[in-house]
């Protein structure tokens, strides 16, 4: 039977889900947490099933992340790295959703450089999709799993005052955090110079500051976004240094936020361009490790049930047949 | 081709429009070879020339065939995206028995050969009459000119980049200069490419929220604003294609109350769509320039109605599957637009924007006008080139049932009232709706 509240068989955004959804989403990651914590890590629950790790762009993290998820279901995984180069053909894309449709996996998790590419491809397939990550668009996982962390750590998400810190231009995590907090009721705050701040941006519900002082004023939860350096020699910003003297968390920024304020950061960390060391190690403050431990628990939530509501979908349609 | 159609018609019954003389009565058109003998009311007084074939048109409004300014036709070197053929079958089912393509062909049209290349073929196998502009500079590269001088002898109607914009203010200067000296005018793509940047679609909320680079209209309104000073500095004639904001219809509007030789048209994109067509990455709607925001598509209608705009011009961008099957930022930019341009024109019209005779003029006479065209009047002695269509009519846009090869419009699905029923061109019939099939 599919999941009566969160019944879609592809996660590719945050953007258009209800409130009721994304809490369903976070109350079925939280006994993962719990279970990865235990000596037993396995369950059996997608024996049989095939995840594909399908990823355009390199990654570490979120693919290792999904692929420890996908093992400890027991499902069987496989990681396909596509390189860089013969992405740019395109057509590759929709050649390669055909080609690996038709040995029927259960779930795809797709990263790609382009935005909007993992919807493209999820209307080619008749397989679970998640996003895993499509250009400058979305990354949903990554704000689950911040949500999720901010939620143990201060049992609610409504009214808290966030502020997403850097380049909001370029970052998927941004708009996939803008739309889930804005959803369940938190004030967001976006603080990054002019040049990275997009056009119209207020109009998604965020206020925006370019003095990092100001807007750090009063937050509870701080979280900074990696800056690209291929947009630090001069096209965006005019270096590092400038970049840190203004935008860098340190110590006497932090002070200005809330004292218990939490630190985020979706990871990899620039030491000493967005970060210093000293307030990203701050193990009162900083949940940055805690952020990589609860992704395991939010991606095992969502592979099950989209391999369930799958499952539910396919035997639907065979009954109907 | 038809070779064996009579050579008189008489056309008895229509509402004449001609926007050049403000005619606008029920009446009967006479065309005898490949000329109009007659038209006017009542011209037969209830018994046509027993030489001539009757058609009852009557219920159907004549005009003039349309003349579209600006159609990328794909031969040579794209054939699999359009053929000379296959735009010239779009374009007669669109009424446009005129239009001019654009030098952006592989190889470019910057030379008498490829030229005159086009227009043999063009006399082979397009339906309709084809025309063409040659390369404002050598290979569209915007650095030196072309050969301009020949390329007007050639049958060249004007010069331009295509979709490029000129992007050299020294370069441009000396285009308008140079061309000037034939009297022919030089079609700009406003758009800064630099300010435009690695942008795919218009600059504001909805590209923010897709993650997309924007285009801000700034790079359209710079331009405009630059080749205005040049346009005043050299006397050049000056045509601004498809143009898209509020800004530009104003740049405009200034240069043409200056008295300087600037004109300007837009496309039905840009009058009945806005960003939000680009919905969830809908690559159909990825057009150049960009689908702006609502207020500068209300500007548009605005430039339209005030006669600031002077044409509508279908901009047809054919693009194959592959080429739009793509992530949004990949895809080919483009839409096609011959089969759609009458129906989506009369939307102002319908909408009560604009009188019927406005819109006919800027899809007939005042583009023949500015590309010294014998085309796009219903008088005697012009060439028996018409369109006759049923205003009312109501039907779903559907590219996939397009006569052209690309199936690209931004319109797929759109319900549009208008439609094409027959289409003349020197007095033969090349496009009947009735019988649903050309003679071709």
């Amino acid at each position: 039977m599919r999941d009566p509240i969160f019944p879609h068989c592809h996660l590719l955004g945050i953007e258009g889900l209800s409130p009721l959804e994304i809490n369903r989403l976070l109350d079925l990651s939280d006994p993962y947490v719990e279970q990865n914590r235990g000596p037993d890590k396995a369950s059996e629950s997608l024996k049989g099933r095939t995840v594909v790790n399908l990823f355009f762009e390199n990654s570490t993290r979120t693919r290792t992340s999904f692929e420890l998820a996908a093992l400890r279901l027991g499902a069987n995984v496989i990681n396909m790295q596509i390189g860089s180069s013969s992405v740019s053909k395109g057509e590759t894309l929709i050649d390669t959703a055909v080609t690996l449709n038709a040995m029927h996996p259960d779930v795809l998790v797709v990263r790609h450089p382009q935005s909007g590419a993992v919807k493209l491809l999820s209307e080619k397939v008749n397989c679970a999709v998640v996003n895993g990550g499509d250009g400058s668009h979305e990354h949903p996982t990554q704000a689950l799993l911040d949500a999720l962390t901010i939620r143990r750590r201060r049992n609610k998400i409504e009214g808290l005052k966030v502020a997403i810190c850097g380049d909001v231009a370029h970052s998927r995590v941004a708009r996939s955090n803008f739309y889930l907090l804005l959803t369940l009721g938190a004030e967001v705050r976006v603080i990054a110079p002019r040049t990275l701040i997009p056009s119209e941006l207020a109009r998604l519900g965020v206020q925006t500051f370019t003095d990092m002082r100001e807007g750090l004023k009063d937050c509870d939860i701080v979280m900074m976004l990696r800056v690209q350096n291929e947009r630090m020699t001069g096209s965006f910003i005019p270096s590092v240094r400038e970049y840190f003297r203004f935008f860098g968390l340190d110590r006497e920024k932090l002070a200005l936020a809330k004292p218990d304020a939490l630190i985020m950061h979706p990871g990899p960390m620039n030491r000493g361009v967005e970060i210093d060391s000293d307030v990203a190690d701050d193990f009162e403050r900083s949940v940055i490790r805690e952020q990589v431990e609860l992704g395991v628990a939010v991606r095992m939530a969502i592979l099950e049930l989209l391999a369930n509501n799958l499952s539910a979908k396919r035997a639907d349609t065979d009954g109907v047949k | 081709m038809t070779g064996d159609q009579p050579v008189k018609t008489a056309f008895t019954g229509a509402r004449l429009l001609d926007p050049a003389s403000g005619l606008d009565e029920i009446g009967d058109i006479l065309s005898d070879g490949e000329k109009i003998a007659a038209v006017g009311p009542n011209l037969f007084d209830g018994s046509p020339p027993s030489d001539a074939t009757v058609v009852d048109v009557s219920g159907l409004c004549a005009a003039p065939g349309l003349v579209d300014m600006r159609v990328q036709i794909r031969e040579p070197g794209e054939e699999h995206k359009e053929s000379l053929r296959s735009a010239g079958e779009a374009a007669v089912a669109g009424g446009v028995t005129s239009m001019v393509c654009l030098p952006n062909t592989d190889p470019v049209l910057d030379d008498e050969a490829t030229l005159e290349f086009v227009a043999r073929r063009a006399r082979l196998h397009a339906l309709t009459k084809v025309y063409a502009y040659g390369a404002a500079t050598k290979g569209l590269k915007g650095e030196e000119l072309a050969e301009l001088g020949l390329l007007a002898d050639a049958g060249a109607l004007g010069f331009t980049d295509g979709t490029v914009g000129i992007a050299d203010a020294q370069v441009m200067r000396r285009v308008l200069a140079y061309a000037a000296t034939f009297n022919l005018m030089v079609v700009q793509h406003p758009e800064d490419s630099s300010l435009a940047g690695n942008g795919v679609m218009n600059g504001g909320e909805t590209a923010t929220r897709l993650g997309l680079s924007g285009i801000p209209r700034e790079a359209e309104i710079i331009m405009l604003e630059r080749d205005m000073r040049l346009v005043e500095m050299t006397g050049g004639r000056y045509h601004a294609a498809h143009i898209s904001t509020a800004d530009s219809v104003e740049i405009i509007a200034q240069a043409k109350q200056k008295g300087l030789q600037v004109t300007c048209d837009t496309a039905p994109f840009y009058s009945a769509l806005n960003e939000l067509s680009v919905g969830d990455y809908r690559s159909f709607a990825k057009l150049s320039p960009p689908l702006r925001s609502e207020e500068d598509r209300q500007a548009i209608v605005e430039g339209l109605k005030s006669g600031v705009i002077d044409v509508i011009a279908s901009d047809h961008s054919p693009q194959d599957q592959d080429s739009k099957r793509l992530p949004f930022a990949q895809a080919a930019y483009g839409g096609s637009g011959l089969e759609t341009l009458l129906a989506v024109s009369l939307e102002l019209v319908h909408n009560q924007d604009l009188p019927l005779l406005d819109v006919l003029a800027k899809l007939t006479s005042i583009p023949a006008k500015l590309l010294g065209l014998d085309a796009g009047q219903l008088r005697k002695d012009s060439p028996a080139d018409l369109v006759f269509f049923d205003p009312g009519i109501g039907w779903k846009v559907i590219g996939d049932n397009f006569r052209s090869k690309s199936k690209n419009t931004p319109f797929d699905g759109r319900p549009v009232q208008g439609k094409v029923i027959r289409t003349v061109i020197d007095g033969r019939t090349v496009f009947d709706a009735m019988t649903n099939a050309d003679p071709a």
